[in-house]
């Protein structure tokens, strides 16, 4: 019979162990062909990239602490910012329809786009950045959030008002704790957002950060460094994603 | 004479339905529920049993008619009308204990203060160790099986201290060895602490069990087609279902209802 099951945790182990070595092995085989070579840096290279780049007066750290930041603080921003709109969307029909077709109509809108504009109305500083990454993460954010608010079960909201329970009462105990799970499921989204979004706002114009090094590689085809900085973003993704993975499972024991 | 408790008089209830014909849910309902009466109501879907329970709890208005409790009119849920839902409506992220003694923040005492954190405390362990799940008291529902959630929430009915306990098909998704416990547990509850029980199901060996009048409602319109008196002595085990009185009390009922049924345009 198939094995729907995800299998003991060793043979997960195994087998991920297994398809990293094995992925590494493949890439160091094809970097081998020389026209390979040319546009895709071998894992060696990359490793001595990273080597030299981290090294003092190397630009590694300073990219990845400019990155993280421009990510974390539009992130940030947009989390505090989609929660109060999600409730309002998910609580009041009236603002729901007020805001959802627009949202619905941003969503489709590649955040990419907009980086004209925001560059015209913003300059060159770091604001631009901020605006690109909070818009895209925070329309995520907000359409899942609204999602769980959405979808509280209707009979805890009876049974809460069977008990004597206001209004108030409702949404600061059920309707919060009830969408607690989505909140954190948008952040993750979210935070996946953030970091596909980086490299587009580090394109307005900046010196630092892995988008903008990776760009300044790009002209002088040095693959090893714009290697070395795809993986590094999906490195911060992974630990990030994990981070969030770790909150959430804690928060929420009772699921 | 004493009046009953809740009186319902000559209720309606249409339900609006986009671009069709208003669905008269309620028609003419009258019923009087007396004091710790256990009131079991039995119909076909559709005959209004639901909406009926909504209306006592006061989470659905209606068209016409009165519904009272105590002589006043009910406006909208409270704590003295408990609801017991199919579906348990256990909060998942509170344990057992924070389920039950939740409630408990909104009611105030007969002194006017209100429940301090220990006598929530004690209340809860009091009506965990009643519906046996002492030793769940820190668990999440998720943990818990459908009738031991079934269990909680009635634990959960009894801590606040409702008069009326409206009771929707609570025990209609449990197999059938849990829901005899079940039912010999809250024939055993009812006895110990007397309250106002209205209880729905599809199941008329279960009303015939539990209650002293069963309501046969009739579908579209929904509305009351006859009351029977359940006149055997508490208390009552399983055991009472080989008795004939049961079994003639059953087999009158189960042969309206499907009368009833077959007369519905299919």
């Amino acid at each position: 019979m198939k094995d729907f099951s995800d299998g003991s945790a060793r043979m997960r182990y195994t087998l991920m162990t297994v398809s990293i070595i094995g992925g590494f092995f493949f890439w160091y085989l094809i970097t081998l062909i020389p026209t390979i070579n040319t546009f895709l840096a071998s894992p060696k290279q990359v490793l001595r990239a990273l080597i030299s780049e981290s090294k003092a007066g190397g630009r590694y750290w300073k990219d990845i602490s400019i990155s993280l930041q421009r990510v974390l603080i539009g992130f940030g921003l947009a989390f505090v910012a989609s929660i109060p709109v999600a409730f309002l969307m998910g609580w009041y029909p009236k603002v729901r329809n007020l805001i959802e077709p627009w949202i619905q109509f941003m969503r489709t809108i590649p955040p990419i786009a907009l980086i004209p504009l925001v560059i015209l109305a913003m300059g060159l500083g770091e604001p631009p950045k901020y605006t690109i990454i909070f818009i895209a993460t925070f329309l995520v954010m907000v359409v899942t959030i609204y999602q769980g608010v959405k979808e509280v079960d209707k009979t805890l909201i009876k049974a809460a008002y069977t008990f004597g329970a206001k209004d108030r009462d409702l949404f600061i105990d059920i309707i919060i704790p009830a969408s607690f799970p989505f909140i954190l499921v948008g952040a993750r989204l979210g935070m996946a957002a953030a970091l596909t979004t980086l490299i587009a706002a580090e394109l307005t114009g900046t010196i630092f950060g892995l988008g903008a090094r990776i760009q300044g590689a790009q002209q002088f085809m040095d693959t090893a460094i714009v290697l070395l900085g795809i993986i590094t973003i999906g490195v911060i993704g992974f630990i990030l994603d994990k981070i969030l993975l770790f909150i959430e499972k804690n928060l929420t024991k009772w699921k | 004479m004493k009046k009953p408790l809740i009186i319902i008089k000559d209720v309606r209830k249409e339900f609006i339905v986009e671009k069709k014909p208003n669905v008269v849910a309620l028609n003419g309902v009258n019923l009087e529920i007396e004091k710790n009466e256990f009131v079991c109501v039995v119909g076909p879907s559709g005959c209004g049993k639901t909406t009926l329970l909504n209306i006592i709890a006061g989470l659905e208005t209606f068209d016409s008619g009165s519904v009272t409790m105590h002589g006043e009119d009910i406006i909208g849920p409270g704590p003295e009308r408990g609801v017991i839902f199919q579906q348990y409506a256990l909060f998942p992220w509170m344990t057992v204990r924070k389920n039950i003694e939740y409630g408990l923040k909104f009611i105030t005492k007969a002194d006017g203060s209100r429940y301090t954190k220990e006598e929530k405390r004690a209340l809860a362990e009091h009506y965990i160790k009643m519906v046996n799940l002492t030793g769940f008291e820190d668990s999440y529902p998720k943990a818990l099986s459908g009738g031991m959630k079934q269990r909680v929430a009635i634990a959960r009915g009894y801590a606040l201290n409702s008069e009326v306990l409206l009771m929707d098909e609570p025990f209609g998704a449990l197999d059938a060895q849990t829901r005899a416990q079940l039912q010999e547990d809250l024939l055993r509850t009812w006895e110990s602490e007397k309250k106002t029980i209205f209880f729905i199901t599809h199941d008329v060996d279960e009303a015939v069990l539990l209650s002293s009048r069963v309501v046969i409602m009739s579908a579209r319109p929904g509305q009351i087609k006859e009351i029977v008196p359940v006149d055997l002595p508490y208390p009552r085990t399983q055991a009472t279902k080989m008795e004939s009185e049961f079994i003639k009390i059953k087999n009158y009922i189960w042969d309206t209802v499907y009368k009833m049924y077959l007369e519905i345009p299919k």
